[in-house]
């Protein structure tokens, strides 16, 4: 007994000793995380002379804020903001709605060759994009859906696999009561699931809705290929355009005020529902 | 209320367990119209296109193989295939390595960990051509403070993205710089091992590593699993970082498979050929992916075998 006693005390001096450890680790990683941050925002307030000194200034003199409103002014990212926020919106819409719909089908009612469904539509998790790249391209090509939004909305009403599978997840946890009681009143299974299941969702909608903002908002491949027009563009792809070559290195300094700009939705929403990117990754139950 | 239900059914079975299927298939079109749209519809035209030399301009004929020799005998798409392997079996393994470290230092109870558990996944919300671009800038042969801070060291450092030997090796540091997705998805695997486990070993005098090497390894690695064929499809389609950053070059030397495939298709419109190259990624993809659920049986320990089910 005081030999476990003894060995347990000087196992908690060694785990003090591994948390110290821990946190010096875990500090030099956050500072690593966050120097290009800093650099960036550093980067957004120099003057245009200023970018290229030698040292570097980390704070800048003389700071310039106007670069924030030049960028914006210059690069039009009030339209750009607009587009995106336009097509993340229509994408949100359509993935919420379609994914819960599709979902109930899934979870509660039986049909033949539903569970096949289920497993190809969990397959297509692993199919590489680029395998049905070029004859979705056509296929909008021919119906003339090229530079419009419609591409880039339209597939989010047929059901992201990943999203059917987390509310699916969901809806086989809540307990069938509740919807046998609202049966036997003669509600339609489609009542059932707009005005019990969808009330009960929240936190799963919510969670499926800020990983489409994210994914959505920092989508460049799609945007690039079905869009033309410059004033159609999204906030990725009117950056892309300002970033040019490798060598190109001129206006630097409003080039980082506008990535700043650009990355402030994101991080504004990371900060406000933080549990919802958690809890996605939690309730897919990877875990075992 | 059973009774009633059950009454119902034995009334007639048959109808209504048709009209529950109606419904079921109601509910579930969207999914199988997506699948039949925008999946198995794409994935055979996608299929016949690769036959053949269909280029907006051309009328479409079939052509054999064609393609496929083409492809075979071109240099620029063995280079694209070696510089994608290249990075997959660098960035996947220590992006594995990484994560795992970094979640099983996050998984302490320590104060402030919570901060830093945020801070370490803020990288992957933001990730797109907004960092792409900073991280052009960070690299920057004269002013990027990578250089800057190996100056100071007296190291001089390389032009990094204008280096064909440097420039990989850029993109695939700022791949780790997001490895927060997969250290969060070990981090919720690491909290679903019982604590008593742990303890258990520790009265058992077991030491730190072989706790970690017998019990978190083996209970991890169907998260380790997931992880790791996530990896491999997402490494095997980079697009926007080698797009952004260096644009496929100096010289080739990051020409992705996907960076490949997308100047045939969008800017030679290719159709028929970048259709093939995307058939030959499809299948590298389906091979590892048969390969490492294959190999599972030898690595990956499931729940079930220790609850002796």
């Amino acid at each position: 007994m005081r030999f476990i006693f003894r060995s347990l005390r000087t196992r908690s001096a060694q785990q003090r000793l591994i948390d110290i450890v821990s946190v010096l680790v875990l500090s030099a990683g956050a500072v690593i995380i966050l120097i290009p941050f800093f650099w960036m925002i550093s980067t957004a307030l120099k003057q245009n002379g200023d970018v290229f000194l030698v040292p570097p200034q980390w704070i800048p003199d003389n700071p310039r804020w106007e670069n924030f409103s030049d960028a914006y002014a210059q690069l039009k990212l009030d339209v750009y903001a607009f587009n995106t926020f336009f097509i993340v919106t229509a994408v949100m819409i359509g993935t919420l709605l379609s994914a819960s719909f599709a979902a109930y089908g899934f979870a509660r009612l039986q049909a033949p060759g539903r569970d096949t469904i289920f497993m190809l539509l969990l397959a297509t998790l692993m199919l590489p994009g680029a395998v049905t790249l070029v004859p979705t391209y056509l296929m909008f090509n021919t119906i003339g859906w090229i530079n419009t939004f419609l591409p880039l909305t339209i597939p989010a009403f047929f059901g992201s696999a990943y999203f059917v599978f987390l509310m699916r997840q969901f809806y086989i946890t809540i307990p069938r009561e509740l919807e046998e009681s609202a049966m036997i009143d003669g509600a339609s299974v489609y009542r059932i699931w707009w005005s019990i299941m969808l009330p009960l969702s929240g936190p799963v909608l919510a969670t499926i809705a800020v990983f489409t903002f994210v994914g959505t908002y920092n989508d460049f491949f799609n945007p690039l290929i079905y869009l033309s027009d410059e004033s159609k563009r999204t906030i990725a792809v009117a950056l892309s355009y300002l970033s040019g070559s490798p060598r190109s290195v001129a206006k630097m300094n409003l080039m980082m005020a506008a990535v700043t700009l650009s990355i402030i939705p994101p991080i504004l929403l990371f900060i406000g529902a933080q549990r919802y990117f958690v809890r996605g990754i939690v309730t897919t139950g990877i875990k075992g | 209320m059973a009774v009633s239900t059950g009454a119902k059914k034995q009334k007639q079975p048959g109808w209504q367990a048709r009209t529950e299927a109606f419904h079921a298939y109601v509910f579930m079109s969207p999914v199988i119209l997506g699948l039949l749209l925008f999946t198995l519809g794409p994935m055979i035209i996608s299929l016949v296109l690769s036959f053949s030399d269909y280029n907006l301009l051309n009328e479409f004929h079939l052509i054999g193989t064609d393609n496929y020799t083409k492809l075979l005998s071109e240099p620029l798409f063995w280079q694209s295939l070696r510089i994608s392997a290249i990075y997959s079996v660098i960035s996947v393994p220590l992006g594995l390595v990484i994560a795992l470290f970094l979640a099983v230092l996050l998984n302490k109870k320590i104060r402030g960990i919570y901060l830093f558990r945020s801070m370490y996944y803020l990288p992957t919300v933001i990730s797109g051509v907004g960092v792409a671009m900073l991280w052009k800038w960070i690299f920057n042969g004269k002013h990027g403070i990578i250089n800057i801070a190996l100056s100071m060291i007296n190291i001089t450092g390389p032009n990094w993205l204008l280096n064909e030997n440097w420039a990989l090796v850029a993109l695939i540091i700022t791949s780790v710089w997001g490895v927060g997705g997969t250290m969060l998805i070990f981090l919720a695997g690491l909290q679903g091992i019982p604590y008593e486990l742990m303890e258990a070993a520790e009265i058992d005098g077991a030491n730190r590593w072989s706790q970690f090497r017998h019990i978190t390894l083996p209970l991890l690695s169907n998260v380790t699993f997931f992880n790791l064929v996530l990896g491999i499809i997402g490494a095997l389609q980079y697009f926007t970082d080698a797009f952004v950053i260096t644009g496929g070059g100096p010289n080739n030397a990051t020409l992705f498979i996907a960076v490949y495939l997308w100047r045939h298709a969008f800017q030679y419109l290719n159709f028929g050929y970048a259709a093939a190259i995307s058939w030959v990624l499809f299948l590298i993809v389906m091979l590892l992916t048969l390969l490492v659920f294959r190999s599972s049986p030898l690595w990956v320990f499931y729940e079930s075998e220790r609850k002796g089910k």
